[in-house]
């Protein structure tokens, strides 16, 4: 999985119809220094992720397996709001005091 | 499928059941000239393949599984061949 | 498939209920000598490893196939703990 940030939102009125109903969310890559990356990916989000928050999120057909992507023409997919990342003993994130 | 030399191996005794019994190979891709090219990784063995041997390697799980007769199993990578002799434009390269 | 060290941990409360329970660890990818080959990655874990331990992680759908509930959103999961890896001359 990759730990990305989510930046925005993507509407599409005119898309397949496999993907009717589903939240796309602009995610852009992380490193584990908490750089943002140049590197951007659209994520069907399955975990009620909001813009701003650090999520991981699964490619591939690995993507496909959660219950609101199943069978749907899916290859990227937000299934987690990172709460805590620790990294060679030393906390590099934590959501409750970002910011603070 | 791509080319690759076996440049090494893993051991691991505690390891999911579809390894056991199986040869976990460090591959390294190559060019038809035989030098490298991308990042090393690991596949694991299906035709008996040794140290430093140009192979045939499969990234691609649906592959791996098909190869490997391991349906529904966590494998990923797998040597499926040991290649005889690639040849680029008529000219003979590479060796086994 | 590749060889890799945990180099530390994700923690999410709110996670597909497929994952509850299970360890997320960050890993770095190594070659045969230990070198860091490639970006860290978070990998699901299917076994139960340690800080600082080398590890095989798998990649792809096959992936989710070494955890408990297998229809799970994972593409990177820990299935070996490595004992020991020699580089062939």
């Amino acid at each position: 999985m990759k730990l990305g940030r989510v930046v925005g939102t993507v509407v599409s009125t005119r898309k397949d119809e496999g993907i009717d109903g589903l939240r796309m969310m602009l995610v852009r890559d992380l490193t584990f220094e908490f750089a943002l990356q140049d590197a951007f990916v659209v994520a069907i989000d399955s975990v009620g992720a909001g813009v701003g928050e650090v999520v991981l999120y699964a490619s591939g057909s690995s993507a496909r397996q959660t219950p609101v992507t199943n069978n749907r023409p899916v290859d990227a997919v937000i299934m987690a709001i990172v709460d805590t990342v620790e990294v060679e003993g030393t906390v590099r994130y934590h959501k409750a005091t970002e910011g603070a | 499928m791509m080319l690759a030399r076996v440049i090494g191996r893993s051991w691991s005794s505690i390891k999911h059941p579809t390894y056991n019994g199986r040869i976990v190979f460090h591959v390294q891709p190559v060019r038809p000239d035989g030098s490298s090219i991308g990042r090393p990784f690991l596949a694991v063995d299906a035709v008996g393949a040794g140290p430093g041997e140009l192979v045939l390697v499969a990234r691609e799980g649906n592959t791996a599984r098909q190869v490997l007769e391991a349906p529904e199993q966590p494998v990923h990578a797998v040597v499926m061949g040991i290649v005889d002799e690639v040849s680029v434009a008529g000219a003979p390269k590479g060796s086994a | 498939m590749e060889q890799a060290r945990v180099i530390g941990t994700v923690v999410a409360t709110v996670i597909d209920p497929s994952l509850v329970g299970v360890r997320l660890l960050v890993v770095q990818p190594e070659d045969a000598d230990g070198a860091p080959n490639g970006p860290p990655t978070v990998a699901a874990d299917a076994l139960q490893c340690g800080a600082g331990e080398r590890v095989q992680i798998v990649h792809g759908r096959e992936a989710a196939l070494a955890l408990p509930i297998s229809f799970t959103p994972v593409d990177v999961a820990i299935v070996a703990i490595v004992d020991g890896s020699d580089r062939c001359s």
